[in-house]
């Protein structure tokens, strides 16, 4: 039962990844990402991670996307244009995108330590999670959140109206 | 239980209780009309059937005869799907509310909730969230620029008020220690009215802010921005006849329903009496599990009558009044809220 609900959402996820960049149209490619989004969910919760994949919902496919497709309906963007690739992309691109995946993919073959979660494996409640969060790691989710803190700082401060200039004025007349 | 027993079962369930849900929209929309009606001092539907409660039956069988039309500059694929995801995610929330007292017959899993899940909490919020893609779909792929506004309107305006909605939950979930809604509702039952999270737990400014919040979610009066029928002529549903525009007209009673039932279930107990046990209960399996589910019924009722009389009294949010309302106001105080349950949890 796991299994093929395994292979029918990692089907989705890797169909839709494909198609996010065959697709020549941008809100094809951002509804593909979310079927990827919302498949990895249904994988975490295979693996008994229940709060992450609500979380992946909620957050990624329920918020960030909605971000992207409002983007792309308030600019109206349009069909890319294809071209036939560069003969850099061929050559360069396409063996170190190979060699990364097998970089990566021996440091995490080879690492000692790292969890292992089957897929038939218990649910992990929330409360276990919030247990590991609050006191092993601690410091790590402290310093991520401040991290997300600066960065809305920053875009509050990139986007927000000059101090001197409230409504914003000498913006749309150029400084006149 | 085997495998086939616990699919049946679940088949049933889930049977049961869209053919109620639907149902229950139906007839929704005849209260909102009726209701609405007597508020602007009119009879509302009263022609078909007794006091009209045939009326939806007929606006029913209307939407199925009508002729399809599909504009011709439509982008195809997204029209076609807008909405049914639109209403297909409005009809699973419903799949985590528990509805009354876990009862089961016959070596049956409890009846009354579809799936007991752990976060059946986040399962709404995840589900609401991705509703929005129904209407910015919609809007956007209907080639036309009132739903194209409406469509962008309706997104910002979700997008900003589902974080004063998550935030307003969670001094309740830090109440009850569980996002199982279940264990939500139990942690109420102790004392009757005195232990609802509203009134005991003194969630209340949670409450409103939950109301507000979820009325925009629910694109409803006074927020009602996206539809806005004298700026948009009908918002992001503009360019859809016949059953599509059905199908998001019933989307939105659902979620409307939806939010009845989880208001009832964070905030007034749930299924339980607001008598606690001032009214012994009585011996019988059959008669518990009606008055738990006439209790449920009769709170999310009271609720969908609070949306009808809000449509019918209060006009229309400018909108940028509904952005400062959101952002400015609910989304602090929420914070506080959280602030000041988690010092007082702390300090007990």
């Amino acid at each position: 039962m796991h299994l093929i609900l395994f292979l029918v959402f990692a089907g989705f996820c890797l169909v839709g990844a494909i198609n996010l960049l065959l697709q020549s149209h941008p809100i094809n490619s951002a509804l593909s990402l979310i079927v990827v989004m919302v498949s990895l969910a249904v994988l975490y919760l295979l693996l008994g991670a229940e709060f992450l994949a609500a979380a992946q919902v909620i957050v990624y496919a329920g918020a960030i996307m909605v971000l992207f497709t409002f983007v792309i309906m308030l600019l109206n963007a349009s069909r890319e244009e294809r071209t036939l690739g560069s003969r850099a992309a061929l050559r360069v691109g396409f063996p170190s995108v190979v060699a990364i995946l097998a970089i990566i993919a021996t440091v995490i073959l080879h690492t000692q330590g790292l969890g292992v979660a089957r897929l038939s494996d218990g649910i992990t409640s929330t409360e276990e999670l919030s247990a590991v969060l609050f006191t092993k790691l601690l410091l790590p989710f402290e310093v991520t959140s401040v991290l997300i803190l600066i960065a809305i700082l920053g875009a509050v401060a990139l986007a927000g109206h000059d101090a001197r200039d409230p409504q914003g004025i000498r913006e749309r007349t150029g400084g006149k | 239980m085997t495998i086939v027993q616990f699919i049946l079962w679940s088949v049933l369930k889930v049977a049961v209780v869209t053919v109620v849900m639907l149902l229950a929209v139906a007839y929704t929309v005849l209260l909102e009309r009726k209701l609405v009606g007597r508020i602007q001092n009119r009879w509302g539907p009263s022609r078909v059937g007794p006091f009209g409660l045939l009326q939806p039956l007929v606006d029913g069988a209307k939407s199925f005869l009508k002729e399809d039309i599909i504009p011709t500059g439509v982008y195809r694929p997204l029209y076609l799907i807008a909405p049914i995801l639109a209403l297909g995610c409005a009809l699973i929330s419903i799949g985590v509310v528990p509805f009354g007292v876990p009862v089961s017959v016959a070596g049956s899993p409890p009846l009354f909730q579809i799936a007991n899940v752990n976060i059946g909490l986040l399962v709404i919020l995840a589900v609401t969230s991705i509703g929005v893609y129904g209407i910015a779909l919609a809007g956007w792929s209907s080639n036309s620029k009132y739903s194209l506004l409406g469509a962008l309107r309706s997104s910002a305006q979700l997008v900003s008020y589902e974080l004063a909605l998550g935030l307003s939950l969670v001094g309740v979930v830090l109440r009850a220690g569980s996002l199982n809604l279940r264990v939500i509702v139990e942690q109420q039952a102790t004392q009757g009215m005195l232990s609802w999270n509203v009134f005991g737990g003194m969630q209340f400014v949670a409450f409103f802010i939950y109301l507000m919040a979820a009325y925009a979610e629910t694109n409803r009066s006074p927020f009602d921005l996206p539809e806005a029928e004298s700026e948009l002529t009908g918002g992001y549903h503009t360019e859809y006849s016949s059953m599509k525009f059905a199908m998001f007209f019933m989307a939105e009673y659902a979620n409307m329903i939806t939010v009845g039932c989880v208001a009832t279930l964070l905030f007034f107990g749930g299924w339980t009496s607001p008598f606690g046990d001032l009214i012994p209960p009585f011996e019988n399996v059959f008669f518990d599990a009606g008055l738990s589910l006439f209790w449920f019924v009769l709170k999310v009722f009271s609720f969908l009558f609070l949306y009808v009389w809000v449509r019918g009294t209060l006009p229309r949010f400018r909108y940028d009044q509904l952005m400062n309302f959101g952002w400015r106001w609910l989304m602090p105080l929420a914070i506080l809220n959280i602030v000041a349950t988690s010092l007082w949890l702390a300090y007990r």
